[in-house]
């Protein structure tokens, strides 16, 4: 079965996230309204500014029904999608899906002039991966049902809880297609949300 | 890992293949979005609040440098500084053609993104910036292939249509990207011994070319930028092949500008809370539209939505001589 997972369209990398998802064995279909959620079998939230997307999000019930999505439907967010994801925002605070037990800060490495590529272990297989950070955003806080698969400088920067999947950098980005042939291992094998008290 | 030091000072990445993927990868992010000339604190946060996806910072938007005249340079730091402190999306800036101290001065500053920008008063009438020599990405106006690949070969992570800007007349963004696309897809089908003419032709880099004649695709985004001033503007641009749109004057400028209102805009002040609404409702509806640029329903919505515009100054009534578009080599 190829599953049909959505990508975030609002703004930001989305054709790259499409692109990324057809090579790791997806259907990749384009997200710009709440009824085009209806079908798929899972999403991903990309890279851009988390500001922007909550503007759209805040018109036409959108963030209800996204929000609904994610709570059940195995859902992956890089970046600006990771802080969307995320149950508390920092610098500054704003509204969130709220999903992932992890708080988030902004901008956390400093400005353009501060992104890097960055190399470094996972729990994925297949060695060292890359990875590209932009204005990224650091994970200071995480849930005790958050599994940490990657880390930079003691932060986590690639998360897993149940069925979602969330990264600070821009696994899109790279040539390696792993991370997100993990995640449609994910959506494949209809991960179910966590229980927190479990 | 290149090692550019000479005008950057400090770009040690900037030249290498990974200081480009960073620079690009920016770009990457900003697609699909709308960036917006403000002149002020206040003007920051209104485009911030309406799903700007960055700013550019700067001392007058376009349309008054043209009525204006005089030299126009990069915005002082302590304007820019402020803006960066006042919000959490990119903040660009310009610097002058070929004013490569200007650019060290806003690297230096914190900015996102540098635009290399006719707008301003060119500093070099040969040279353009090294773009290569900086950490911080660079854009830069072109009105064909060849000015883009040339622009490109310098460092440019990303490229913008000029446009004639400062009019919210969008008929030469339409030229300028029609024209790079038209020209990006004849080289798709030229044989490998054409592309040395073809490279010649356009007076850019034989291997850029190629690179063109292989994807039928610049190698950095491809924005567009110059006299757009309306949601169906910034769809027609989209449809058009644009990754993302710059609005200038369109925003910011009332209607009927007076010299008065010219004074009070300069300040990045609104004479009015009106205003001031006229100018949040243009700059939400010019964002929606972007994103929703292949949906007349939602496009038809968002020009309803759009109070006021820009009077704009048709380009067909501007002496050559007074073009901005012409700037650049």
């Amino acid at each position: 079965m190829i599953p049909r997972i959505g990508v975030l369209a609002i703004q930001g990398d989305y054709e790259a996230h499409a692109r990324a998802l057809r090579e790791a064995g997806a259907e990749a279909v384009l997200v710009r309204k709440p009824e085009q959620l209806s079908g798929l079998d899972g999403l991903v939230l990309p890279g851009g500014e988390s500001t922007t997307f909550l503007k759209f999000l805040e018109r036409d019930g959108f963030l209800g029904v996204l929000r609904e999505f994610v709570s059940i439907k195995p859902t992956f967010g890089t970046c600006a999608g990771c802080i969307l994801l995320a149950e508390e925002v920092l610098r500054p605070a704003q509204e969130s899906l709220g999903v992932l037990h992890a708080t988030v800060e902004r901008n956390a490495y400093g400005r353009q002039i501060d992104s890097s590529i960055q190399v470094a272990e996972t729990a994925l297989k297949g060695g060292p991966l890359e990875m590209v950070y932009i204005r990224a955003p650091r994970i200071v806080n995480t849930g005790a049902d958050v599994r940490v698969l990657a880390e930079r400088d003691g932060f986590p920067v690639l998360v897993e809880q149940g069925h979602l999947l969330a990264s600070t950098f821009h696994p899109e980005l790279s040539a390696d297609r792993r991370v997100h042939r993990h995640f449609v291992e994910m959506v494949l094998a209809g991960r179910e949300p966590s229980n927190r008290n479990s | 890992m290149a090692e550019h030091t000479k005008n950057g000072l400090t770009g040690v990445a900037g030249g290498s293949s990974a200081g480009l993927r960073l620079k690009t990868g920016l770009a990457e992010m900003l697609k699909g979005g709308v960036i917006m000339d403000v002149m002020s604190v206040e003007q920051a946060r209104i485009a911030e609040q309406a799903g700007a996806v960055a700013v550019m910072a700067l001392e007058r938007v376009p349309a008054m440098i043209r009525a204006e005249g005089g030299v126009a340079r990069m915005a002082r730091p302590s304007l820019i500084k402020e803006i960066i402190a006042s919000v959490s999306i990119p903040v660009m800036a310009k610097a002058r053609i070929g004013h490569f101290a200007e650019a060290q001065v806003l690297q230096h500053l914190g900015v996102d993104f540098i635009d290399e920008s006719e707008v301003l008063t060119p500093a070099d009438e040969t040279h353009h910036i090294d773009k290569h020599a900086f950490t911080t990405p660079f854009v830069c106006g072109a009105r064909d292939l060849g000015e883009a690949l040339r622009r490109v070969a310098e460092g440019a992570a990303m490229i913008r249509t000029k446009g004639e800007a400062g009019t919210g007349d969008v008929v030469h963004a339409v030229k300028h990207m029609r024209q790079i696309v038209k020209e990006m897809r004849a080289l798709t089908v030229l044989s490998e011994e054409e592309l040395y003419a073809a490279a010649k032709e356009h007076r850019a880099p034989y291997e850029l070319i190629r690179m063109v004649a292989k994807t039928g695709k610049l190698p950095v985004p491809n924005f567009s930028a110059g006299g757009i001033a309306t949601p169906a503007d910034a769809a027609l641009m989209m449809q058009l092949g644009a990754e993302a749109v710059f609005v200038g004057s369109g925003i910011f400028m009332k209607e009927r500008a007076t010299p008065l209102d010219v004074e009070l805009n300069a300040a990045g002040k609104f004479n009015n809370p009106a205003e001031r609404a006229e100018a949040e409702s243009r700059a939400r509806a010019i964002v929606r539209a972007t994103t929703h640029y292949q949906d007349p329903a939602i496009v038809a919505e968002c020009s309803e939505e759009c109070l006021g515009s820009m009077k704009g100054l048709a380009v067909n009534a501007i002496e050559e001589s007074q073009m901005l578009q012409t700037r650049g080599w």
